[in-house]
């Protein structure tokens, strides 16, 4: 990476794995889990949110000298609120389906507490280009753990990804199906997502002793 | 029976936590001891039952396509419900800061005891989720409003509070130590979600929801089996 230095590459990679934000600092669970049902619902939001957090953390950085500390939630707020309705205008026009099936939980990414906490705990004390960074290094590793999440839970679920059958033909008995082989319909309802990052956060923690708590 | 209705569909069917993971980053920080998450859960449903029938009014006489109608004939065309995230955000700040002031001058043992998480709610996905599904959901009267508010805030105390109860009982048991502490809550809470689907055949009734119930109650025997094993393990390690 000629481009970054040494510490800033940090900012991006060190949310990817050690310092995840959903598996470690348990931020943003709230509007994740719900839309993992299918990998390409997991992949939209994980864009969206790389929009708001990298938009929003160089606006709340630039604004860091001129907000009353009293007042800055409110301000955080009007400017999340801000890009999410944008990003929920671009979902309607473009992906009217896919904003059917995230419904709620675009608005949702508002109140995700993963961006509120990035601006407080790093865009309010640090410069441009560094919080955009660190905006897009969070959404990185909170994006990584959705796509996964999506992944195991649509080809599991209905042996699809993206919506195309990968596993062979559940009707026709073609692929893995003629093995005997059955969907598990019960990774598309909504208890399997929190038990599918449970046991990722098991993988992770088993790999990286330091991340046990006592 | 209308409300009756809609109460216990918001509280077991419709569970905030359990359904549609609304305020887990609370939910999951909060759980550690019973006193907390009763405090927490209690402000959960005060702000709700505020929050949701004032967000209801905003919806129904300004953001919703011809809300504007009776400002005169010439607003009538205006939809401005575009608007509604930031005008809800708006709301629920507010609210927030107030109950924060009420608490911190009525009770300031719980505000040392819920510390930064007050101002978290204003960020709790739960209270946004709530005004956010009553405009999808398009509840029909102010009081049936204030009901959806009230009886969700009941559900998502129930759900914090019996996660905390577990997790009190859990320190004891000998958990693989890398599921210790998070781990183990992701999952309890997954198991906890199945055994509420088993309410969702509550309301529909007749032939066809009854094999759906039998499927969900094996489920709810195999999560209590789980759960007794717990039990019986604390009590061993007890004795």
């Amino acid at each position: 990476m000629g481009l970054l230095s040494k510490k800033d590459s940090k900012l991006i990679l060190d949310p990817l794995a050690d310092n995840n934000p959903i598996t470690i600092q348990v931020l943003g669970i709230c509007s994740a889990l719900a839309i993992t049902a299918e990998l390409k619902a997991s992949i939209v939001m994980a864009i969206s949110v790389l929009f708001v957090m990298g938009v929003g953390n160089v606006v709340i950085s630039m604004l860091r000298n001129v907000i009353p500390s009293k007042i800055r939630i409110i301000v955080q707020l009007v400017v999340v609120a801000t890009l999410v309705i944008i990003v929920d205008l671009v979902l309607k026009a473009y992906a009217y389906e896919l904003s059917k099936t995230l419904s709620v939980f675009v608005g949702l990414i508002i109140t995700n507490c993963i961006i509120m906490g990035r601006f407080e705990a790093f865009a309010l004390g640090n410069g441009l280009w560094r919080s955009f960074l660190d905006g897009i290094g969070n959404a990185l590793g909170y994006g990584v753990i959705l796509i996964i999440v999506g992944f195991f839970r649509e080809l599991l679920g209905s042996g699809t990804l993206l919506g195309i059958p990968v596993l062979g033909d559940p009707i026709e008995k073609t692929g893995v199906y003629a093995l005997g082989y059955e969907n598990n319909g019960f990774m598309l309802l909504s208890p399997m997502a929190l038990i599918v990052v449970g046991l990722i956060i098991w993988v992770q923690r088993s790999r990286n002793k330091a991340l046990i708590e006592d | 029976m209308e409300h009756v209705e809609l109460f216990f569909k918001s509280i077991f069917i419709d569970n905030m936590v359990f359904a549609t993971f609304l305020g887990m980053c609370s939910y999951l920080a909060v759980s550690k001891k019973v006193s907390t998450a009763i405090g927490l859960g209690a402000a959960v449903i005060f702000v709700l039952g505020i929050t949701v029938p004032l967000n209801w009014l905003l919806d129904q006489y300004i953001l919703q396509e011809g809300a504007l109608a009776w400002l005169g004939p010439e607003f009538a065309s205006y939809d401005l419900s575009f608007l509604s995230f930031i005008m809800f955000i708006a709301t629920i700040a507010t609210m927030v800061q107030l109950v924060e002031i009420v608490v911190e001058k009525f009770s300031p043992a719980l505000y040392n005891s819920l510390g930064i998480f007050l101002p978290l709610i204003a960020v709790n996905c739960a209270i946004l989720g709530g005004s956010l599904f009553m405009q999808s959901r398009e509840i029909a009267s102010l009081g049936l409003a204030f009901n959806y508010g009230v009886s969700s805030g009941i559900g998502w105390f129930l759900a914090i509070l019996a996660i905390a109860a577990i997790r009190e009982k859990i320190r004891y048991s000998s958990v693989p130590a890398p599921l210790r502490g998070l781990g183990i809550t992701f999952i309890i809470t997954g198991l906890m979600a199945i055994g509420f689907m088993s309410f969702g055949g509550m309301l529909t009734g007749g032939d066809d929801a009854v094999a759906k119930e039998d499927s969900a109650v094996e489920v709810k025997i195999e999560e209590e089996k789980e759960n007794k094993t717990i039990a019986d393990n604390t009590a061993q390690l007890i004795q």
